[in-house]
């Protein structure tokens, strides 16, 4: 278990993380969502002890990460894929690692089998792909055979086959009783993997809770209507029992409606429509919707705009901060 | 306790699994040999036209030791890259997640690449003045004369000494560049240039480079402040506080 509680970190005059709280409960693959520059790589550094937060505490099972003894064999982390040493073979930077630990050094032919890097082992990091050096990152993770495992942006520069490769990795943690924290700015990636999310935009705690939920608030199918005779519509909506959002006074939303049916009763009381359309907002939408309020670097926008039609901000690799 | 050797032999493993270190070393003792013989020689060749004084006050020892003027660099490269590719490579991240007590990750690194310096450093002294010696000819001396053992350790010790310094100097930079445009004009130029005039001499006199070859010195021109001893201590100051410093910055700072 690990608790963040009131976790604040400034650099100067600007607040990169703004107390947050939250819990990565045991068993679990918690997600650790939100935009490029929200803050997750600088709260993950201040989980392990790398970053000393402004305010605010972390402890793992009640303890400073500091105060483990051998932590890698409690808590495995890939902070930044790139970071081993490129005059160093993959075997010999994990080999280090190990030592350090007082992990068994045949645990490094072991996780290199795992993630696929045998054949590479002996070979120096220099040439290799972002693909293998996150391998290698993850093999890292997995040296001490720990408890919790964390993984920041795990999936990044992967080809399909890797992300799916992570995402049963990852799966097959959990069902292990271990307990995974993963970042990712994106959440249609955590919408498949994780049990619980945590979202933070701005370096701020925005959503807490588990992903079945979240999915289930905010996946629903709207359809639209605008009408220069709103009230003849209101009347029909009425008479068919359906329940309707005004919006504003020409339009109306309908949760989880059937475009045929609205149209076909539209057409029935002849109610003239000017619009009428589904809109399926996905988790993504839900999110962007959630995170686009805070988010720093937001493309500027139409007032009017609908959530599907919002430009996708921060696409770009995970910020180096 | 075990983890701080466990910490220990993780450092060794990072030194000898990385083939840069073991070069910078190689080349400390080439350079340092190929000099001294070279300088060795000059001076056996052109001895005779040296003025009374200058053969008087002539040290053999030193003579041979000359060319770790050029090998120092080599053994202060080694110190930087030791700390310096730490923060180069990322890599002080998952050391510092693997150990997270900052001085037993610190301290643990600065012993064995200390150590290391120091065998390196040893050869190179012994292998530069039998060297040195054979080419100074009728010039020469053994290494039982008095004091000759202990210059020659002295220079060993020097070289061990510039190496943990430079790695002080690194960790409070956090930078191999960085490091190394602090440390070569402090070695190359500043040092030389107070050295060259006579008001700043002995200010000179009192920098870590100065102050350390002192001890490899057999006779000391009869102004200079202080013996072989005190250069040492100078010397081991200098080196203290350049690892104290080190040592709160990387404690402070974050990864």
């Amino acid at each position: 278990m690990i608790e963040v509680e009131s976790l604040t970190k400034r650099y100067g005059e600007k607040t990169v993380v703004h107390d947050v709280s939250f819990a990565v409960k045991p068993g679990l693959i918690t997600g650790f969502v939100g935009p490029n520059g929200a803050g997750k790589s600088t709260t993950m550094r201040m989980m392990l002890g790398l970053d000393r937060p402004s305010s605010g505490r972390v402890r793992i099972d009640g303890k400073r990460y500091r105060d483990l003894r051998e932590p890698l064999r409690y808590i495995g982390a890939m902070i930044d894929a790139r970071a081993v040493h490129p005059g160093r073979t993959a075997y010999n930077n994990l080999k280090v690692l190990a030592l350090s630990n007082r992990i068994p050094v045949a645990r490094v032919g072991e996780v290199l089998e795992q993630v696929g890097l045998s054949k590479v082992a002996h070979r120096r990091p220099k040439g290799f792909s972002l693909g293998m050096s996150q391998r290698l990152g993850i093999a890292a993770a997995l040296l001490g055979d720990p408890e919790i495992v964390i993984l920041d942006e795990p999936v990044n520069g992967l080809d399909p086959q890797g992300i799916h490769w992570v995402r049963d990795l990852m799966k097959d943690l959990a069902r292990h009783g271990r307990t995974v924290f993963v970042s990712s700015h994106l959440m249609s990636e955590m919408a498949l993997t994780a049990d619980h999310i945590v979202v933070i935009g701005q370096g701020k705690l925005l959503a807490d809770r588990p992903m079945a939920e979240f999915i289930d608030e905010n996946s629903h199918a709207r359809v639209r209507i605008r009408s220069p005779e709103p009230e003849a519509m209101a009347a029909a909506l009425k008479t068919a029992g359906i329940e309707a959002e005004r919006p504003d006074a020409n339009s109306f939303e309908i949760v989880d409606g059937d475009v045929a049916r609205l149209g076909d009763l539209a057409f029935e009381h002849r109610v003239p429509l000017h619009t009428l359309y589904e809109q399926h907002a996905s988790l993504e939408d839900a999110y962007m919707e959630l995170t686009g309020a805070v988010a720093e670097y937001r493309t500027a926008e139409p007032a009017d705009q609908t959530p599907a039609e919002q430009t996708p901000t921060g696409q770009k690799g995970e910020e180096r901060a | 306790m075990s983890t701080t050797i466990a910490s220990v032999r993780s450092e060794w493993a990072k030194i000898s699994t990385v083939r840069s270190t073991a070069w910078t070393l190689v080349l400390a003792l080439l350079t340092t040999v190929l000099v001294s013989v070279l300088l060795c020689a000059i001076q056996n060749h052109g001895f005779n036209s040296l003025s009374a004084q200058a053969r008087a006050t002539f040290d053999p020892v030193a003579s041979s030791f000359s060319g770790a003027l050029l090998g120092q660099l080599l053994l202060m490269a080694f110190g930087v890259l030791v700390v310096g590719s730490e923060y180069s490579t990322g890599v002080i991240r998952s050391s510092l997640a693997a150990v997270p007590r900052r001085a037993t990750f610190y301290f643990s690194k600065l012993l064995v690449a200390t150590a290391v310096a120091l065998v390196a450093g040893l050869v190179t002294s012994f292998a530069t003045f039998y060297a040195g010696q054979l080419a100074l000819g009728s010039h020469h001396t053994t290494i039982g004369a008095p004091h000759v053992l202990r210059a020659t350790l002295g220079g060993g010790l020097y070289m061990a000494l510039i190496a943990l310094f430079s790695m002080g100097i690194t960790a409070m930079l956090r930078s191999s560049v960085i490091a190394i445009s602090v440390l070569m004009p402090l070695f190359f130029i500043v040092t030389q240039i107070l050295q060259s005039v006579s008001a700043t001499k002995h200010i000179a006199a009192f920098l870590p480079d100065q102050a350390g070859q002192a001890m490899v010195h057999l006779v000391q021109p009869a102004d200079h402040p202080y013996g072989p001893a005190g250069g040492l201590l100078i010397m081991v100051a200098w080196v203290a506080v350049a690892v104290l410093g080190g040592y709160l910055i990387l404690n402070r700072r974050d990864a």
